[in-house]
């Protein structure tokens, strides 16, 4: 059982939770995610790790309520227990100095991409954050974003706030202003798509973390399977990082929608 | 005392004799084996948690029980990986006397309720029987009467705990709380050794849990043997990786002394060919953990799982008909076993194909998937099968299946449970420094220690074997305990 000390609001449906879980929080690195389960007949549910702090012995996950079970989860409140936390589960983020990087996250992507964007930091990039959300009210962590980048772009699709436009756009002016060395990605798979299809065009090695359907997060049932690079791979052990160029994201589209 | 002279000096209490005598040979082995009542198949068909053997009333196991000769040398005890003393738990059956014979049960075996049910005693004790080996009569039903004692024990609400030894305040660590590590602890349990078993998902049990469904082997009981483990202090840690939540360095520095890995072979093997990651092609462990430790097909299960309608498993192992049972009971009104050689080669247990067939499965043998198509939203709607034709044996003495070159058919599905093995698990073997892996994935250890090359690292189960059984993982934790306590005795 493990104790939810602190709880936030980013947003209506986006919530920060600080969980007691002081072995995960000693054993994590950037890119790390755990599986939680809520209640006797709960659901198990991958969560990207955002940070974590060891002395407190806590890890702090950011859920967007969307389905059943992620409403569960956010419905708790300080003081209350969630049955089970396991992890740090799949393989770290490569991180070391390739120079310039860009970290595009999506709406409640930025959540996962926050630990990324400070290794990256810290390894010695320039770091240019590009956060994109539907409107305004959804930008989330953008002051902790800002932290660790050298620039922080915010695109939003109604033009609420920020730039208007696409993910995608905010990316290409980049690329158009400055040489980049790395693009990383986290966020709906159709923007990862998008993202991914952009980057190709000019030629930036690119990284994205995939959120797929996911049962015991160990390699144990594959129902994470996905095509990369022609091959079948489990990305709750073989990522959940992939080259995003290689990646089949019409087959994780079409996977995702396996219970709609 | 060795081995033998134990086993003879059991055998010559005053009581056996006395119950050897009472009954002439002839007369034991005249009697016709008893039959297990089980569920009508057309019923259990649509009974996901209704376990399918009933088990042995008194009157019949202790009928069954005077079947057995009690032989001076009792071969039936070399066929089974634990070593039971089968003829003293049965004679104390054939007494009366039955919470006696779970005793004797539990001197040996950590899980007897489950072995009586899971293991394959046609392949083991009862292969050895001397009514199999020497008469040509159906064996001696140890695996029932195995059952019987220990559900009467469990029943009775008068479970025993093994006797201990004084604490010696050694810690040991153990990966894995399936059969195997569950053997392994209470063996050094036993021996008085502080034992901490880390399991990586919420529930204890491994496969027992996970993978062999409610029908064949409730939760229940395997719940109940565990609770003999907690009672005599056996610790488990849920929800912990072993190489990822904790390090080997980490187990070091809290003072285990020693660790026994049995963390499985649960990576599931696909065959790679197209169309396998379509919507509704998965694997049998994907499937059979939804259902059986998520309990997906519940109601109030948050966890959802596909019942299909026309269902194809490929494979026909064990696990293959748990999924084809499985699937039967959430409704499959077609529910076919593919397999690429024909029903004589079958590695599944007889009995369960025949439950299986009793309970309207369809079996097509010689016949391999080629590949899948689905429809436009990327569901599976048919397979192309090649059918195939025994050709000459090959290494492992079975005769290789082999294409007949243009007979295909296309076969309506839309779900496929892909159930052809599995590898060992790289997770627990790649993060322990210098432990040494076969190009399988398999720890190498030692066959009669399992110790590994790193001196206090010993492993069993289907992490040294691959996929194998129950039985065979529950001798490795036997084995692997024995020979840890005494290089631990020896180092002091």
């Amino acid at each position: 059982m493990n104790k939810i000390v602190d709880k936030e609001y980013f947003s209506a449906n986006v919530v920060k939770f600080e969980v007691e879980a002081p072995l995960i929080a000693k054993s994590r690195k950037a890119g790390h995610f755990v599986i939680v389960r809520v209640g006797q007949k709960g659901e198990r549910i991958p969560l990207t790790i955002a940070s974590s702090n060891i002395e407190k012995g806590t890890i702090t996950i950011v859920i967007q309520a969307v389905g059943a079970s992620s409403k569960k989860i956010c419905d708790l409140n300080i003081g209350d227990y969630i049955d089970d936390v396991v992890g740090p589960l799949g393989q770290a983020t490569h991180i070391e100095k390739y120079g310039t990087v860009i970290c595009a996250g999506g709406g409640v992507g930025v959540a996962p991409m926050l630990p990324i964007i400070e290794a990256m930091k810290k390894a010695g990039n320039r770091v240019i954050s590009v956060l994109a959300a539907r409107t305004k009210d959804l930008v989330i962590l953008e002051e902790q974003v800002a932290e660790y980048s050298d620039e922080v772009v915010v695109m939003t699709d109604d033009g609420s706030y920020g730039k208007q436009g696409l993910i995608t756009n905010g990316i290409e002016d980049v690329i158009n202003r400055e040489k980049v060395d790395l693009c990383v990605t986290i966020g709906p798979a159709i923007m990862m798509k998008f993202v991914s299809i952009l980057t190709k065009k000019y030629n930036i090695p690119t990284m994205a973390s995939l959120n797929t359907i996911m049962v015991d997060g160990t390699g144990m049932c594959g129902a994470c399977r996905i095509t990369v690079g022609g091959q079948t791979k489990f990305v709750c052990v073989d990522g959940p990082e992939f080259n995003a160029h290689e990646v089949d994201f019409d087959e994780m589209l079409m996977r995702l929608k396996a219970y709609n | 005392m060795e081995e033998q002279d134990k086993i003879k000096e059991r055998r010559n209490e005053a009581w056996r004799d006395e119950l050897r005598r009472s009954m002439k040979a002839k007369e034991r082995t005249d009697r016709p084996r008893v039959h297990m009542p089980e569920l009508d198949p057309e019923y259990r068909s649509h009974e996901l948690k209704k376990e399918v053997n009933l088990g042995l009333s008194d009157e019949q196991a202790v009928y069954e029980a005077a079947r057995c000769l009690d032989c001076p040398t009792p071969t039936c005890m070399s066929g089974c990986p634990v070593s039971i003393n089968i003829p003293t738990f049965i004679k104390n059956i054939e007494r009366g006397e039955f919470l006696e014979a779970a005793k004797v049960l539990k001197e040996t075996s950590a899980l007897p309720a489950v072995c009586g049910r899971v293991c394959p005693q046609e392949k083991q004790c009862e292969a050895q029987c001397i009514y199999t080996l020497k008469m040509k009569k159906e064996p001696v039903a140890i695996g029932y009467l195995e059952r019987f004692a220990a559900d009467y024990e469990r029943l009775s609400g008068n479970v025993s705990i093994p006797e201990l030894a004084p604490a010696n305040g050694i810690k040991i660590a153990v990966v894995g709380s399936g059969p195997a590590g569950l053997t392994f602890a209470v063996d050094m349990a036993k021996k008085g050794y502080d034992i901490t078993v880390f399991e990586a998902l919420h529930e204890i049990g491994g496969v027992l849990k996970y993978g062999i469904p409610e029908f064949r082997l409730p939760n229940e009981i395997v719940e109940t043997e565990i609770d003999v483990l907690r009672k005599m202090g056996v610790k488990f840690e849920k929800d912990c990786i072993v190489g990822k939540t904790i390090s080997q360095e980490d187990l070091h520095e809290e003072g285990f002394k020693g660790i026994f890995v049995a963390s499985g072979a649960g990576l599931p093997n696909f065959m790679n060919i197209p169309g396998e990651n379509l919507i509704g092609v998965m694997s049998c462990n994907e499937f059979l953990t939804r259902v059986n430790l998520m309990d997906a097909a519940s109601d109030d299960s948050d966890t959802p799982v596909q019942k299909g309608k026309k269902v194809a498993v490929i494979g026909a192992g064990n696990t293959a008909m748990d999924a084809v049972r499985t699937a039967r009971r959430l409704g499959a009104e077609k529910a076919i076993i593919v397999y690429r050689r024909s029903e004589e080669e079958m590695p599944a247990r007889i009995e369960e194909v025949k439950h299986a067939k009793e309970e309207g499965v369809d079996f097509l043998t010689l016949h391999n998937p080629l590949k899948y198509e689905g429809d436009e939203n990327g569901r599976v709607q048919r397979m192309l099968l090649q059918k195939m034709e025994l050709g000459e044996p090959d290494a492992s003495g079975r005769r290789k299946p082999v294409p007949i070159e243009g007979a295909t058919e296309w076969v309506d599905v839309d779900q496929v449970i892909v159930s052809v093995g599995v590898s060992p698990n790289p997770l627990i073997p790649s993060s322990f420094n210098g432990l040494q892996v076969s190009k399988w994935g398999t720890i190498i250890v030692n066959q009669d220690t399992m110790q590994s090359d790193l001196p206090e690292v010993y492993a069993g189960g289907d992490i040294v074997r691959g996929g194998a059984t129950v039985i065979l993982a529950m001798g490795d934790g036997r084995r692997a305990a024995a020979a840890m306590d005494k290089a631990l005795q020896e180092n002091k």
